[in-house]
């Protein structure tokens, strides 16, 4: 029976060469990005084509998510913050639109694998660190010392501010990876579960109700998990950029 | 992991995979980058140069367009409050003018009436006395007359009583008498 990692190996679909030990291939997760991409492509382009003034359905939705993630970014990083929005926007569409389409059985799931979305996390952080040094010089490195502490204090304060922000793209990373990667373990195992427990006649049908019970609640639950680490990958984006606007504490 | 050994206790995965943790497979990593690169970069392209844009028209165009709405709206309620206030003095006006000409207009038909009654009645009183001057006239030739018929009847009594007729001077006097008794 096919194990339930399957479902995260990458296989090559067009081979391109190699570098070094790794192969550059057009791969399954390169086509679900290439999915992604273009999904999120045709309803917007859709969906904005219009700009009536009173909005059709898909009019309406993108506007509800773009005010969605537009009141998340003001709230977080301020009026300033939205010169952002479009970095933003694009991670939001680009996590969501990948979790969303990781839950169609036999989809990949973009977002199941650590390096795509600790890339996606070093961009934020990256970006955080280079439009703070731009905007602010060193004042940016004023983030590191909590402003109220006594002076024999501050180096420890430091230190532990220092090991926060530098494991931000860490915990960033392995929060949307670790949650898509077990919700979708989790999901397989009951699944194989029903088809074990199917072969064993008419007590293990019976029996087989149990997990398949579960698989339904989980779908469930693994689609608000899929909304909810888009939706706390944004607002956690829009927290840390506020840092590179505002790094006084 | 870079080198694939299967090493019989993982389950193999599929395809040219090769066994152990697919999301840790940094073989894999360069070209999931690459494919990543390319997809986010066209995403966040689209997003910023056509979605974004497009989006933000709409949305500041539509709040633009009420804040302008409203804005005319509270114009034409000012006017609308302006007229009406016009409308209530004039209406104050017309009704106290109204009332002023009716009020003349009252004041005029009293006074003549007044007038009429007064000649009419000044009228009447000429007529009165006249007719008073006239009962009064009558009365004192009626009491001649009566007079008259007394003296003639007081002497054809007497004849008839008397065999002889009195003298003129003589009724007179008892006449006189008699009737002022």
């Amino acid at each position: 029976m096919a194990s339930p990692l399957d479902q995260f190996v990458i296989k090559p679909i067009i081979p391109l060469g190699k570098i070094g030990a790794s192969e550059i291939a057009f791969t399954n997760a390169s086509l679900f990005m290439m999915l992604v991409v273009g999904a999120i492509g045709l309803f917007f382009m859709a969906a904005t084509s219009q700009r009536a003034l009173v909005p059709g359905r898909m009019q309406a939705f993108a506007e509800m998510l773009y005010e969605f993630v537009a009141n998340t970014l003001k709230s977080a990083a301020g009026k300033e913050g939205m010169q952002f929005f479009p970095l933003v926007f694009s991670l939001f569409l680009f996590v969501l639109t990948a979790n969303f389409m990781g839950m169609i059985p036999g989809a990949f799931t973009v977002t199941s694998h650590i390096i795509v979305t600790f890339a996606l996390a070093m961009l934020v952080f990256l970006t955080v660190i280079g439009v703070g040094f731009a905007k602010h010089g060193t004042h940016f490195l004023g983030l590191f010392v909590p402003g109220g502490a006594p002076g024999w204090l501050v180096p420890f304060l430091v230190v532990i501010e220092v090991i926060s922000f530098l494991s931000r793209p860490i915990s960033l990373s392995m929060r949307l990876f670790a949650n898509m990667l077990a919700g979708h373990i989790a999901l397989k195992v009951f699944a194989g579960f029903v088809v074990s427990l199917g072969a064993l006649g008419v007590g293990g049908i019976l029996g087989a109700t149990l997990p398949l019970g579960m698989i339904v609640a989980l779908t469930a639950l693994e689609f608000l998990v899929a909304f909810l680490q888009a939706y706390v990958f944004t607002i956690l984006t829009c927290v840390y950029l506020n840092d590179a606007l505002h790094p006084g504490h | 992991m870079a080198t694939p050994q299967k090493t019989g206790t993982e389950v193999p995965g599929g395809g040219n995979a090769g066994p152990g943790f697919p999301p840790f497979k940094t073989e894999t990593f360069a070209s999931q980058l690459l494919w990543l690169a390319i997809f986010f970069g066209l995403l966040y392209w689209l997003v910023s140069k056509v979605f974004a844009p497009r989006l933000t028209e709409v949305i500041e165009g539509r709040a633009s367009r009420i804040a302008r709405d409203l804005e005319e709206a509270a114009a034409a309620k000012v006017k609308a409050e302006e007229a009406g206030a016009a409308y209530e003095k004039s209406l104050a006006e017309a009704k106290a003018k109204a009332q002023a000409i009716a009020q003349a207009r009252r004041d005029e038909v009293n006074k003549a009436s007044e007038a009429r009654r007064k000649s009419l009645e000044s009228d009447l009183a000429t007529r009165l006395a006249a007719a008073e001057a006239q009962i009064a006239d009558t009365k004192t030739k009626a009491m001649a007359n009566v007079e008259g018929i007394a003296a003639d009847a007081a002497s054809a009594i007497v004849q008839r009583l008397g065999g002889t007729a009195p003298s003129r001077g003589d009724l007179d006097a008892a006449l006189k008498a008699a009737l002022k008794a």
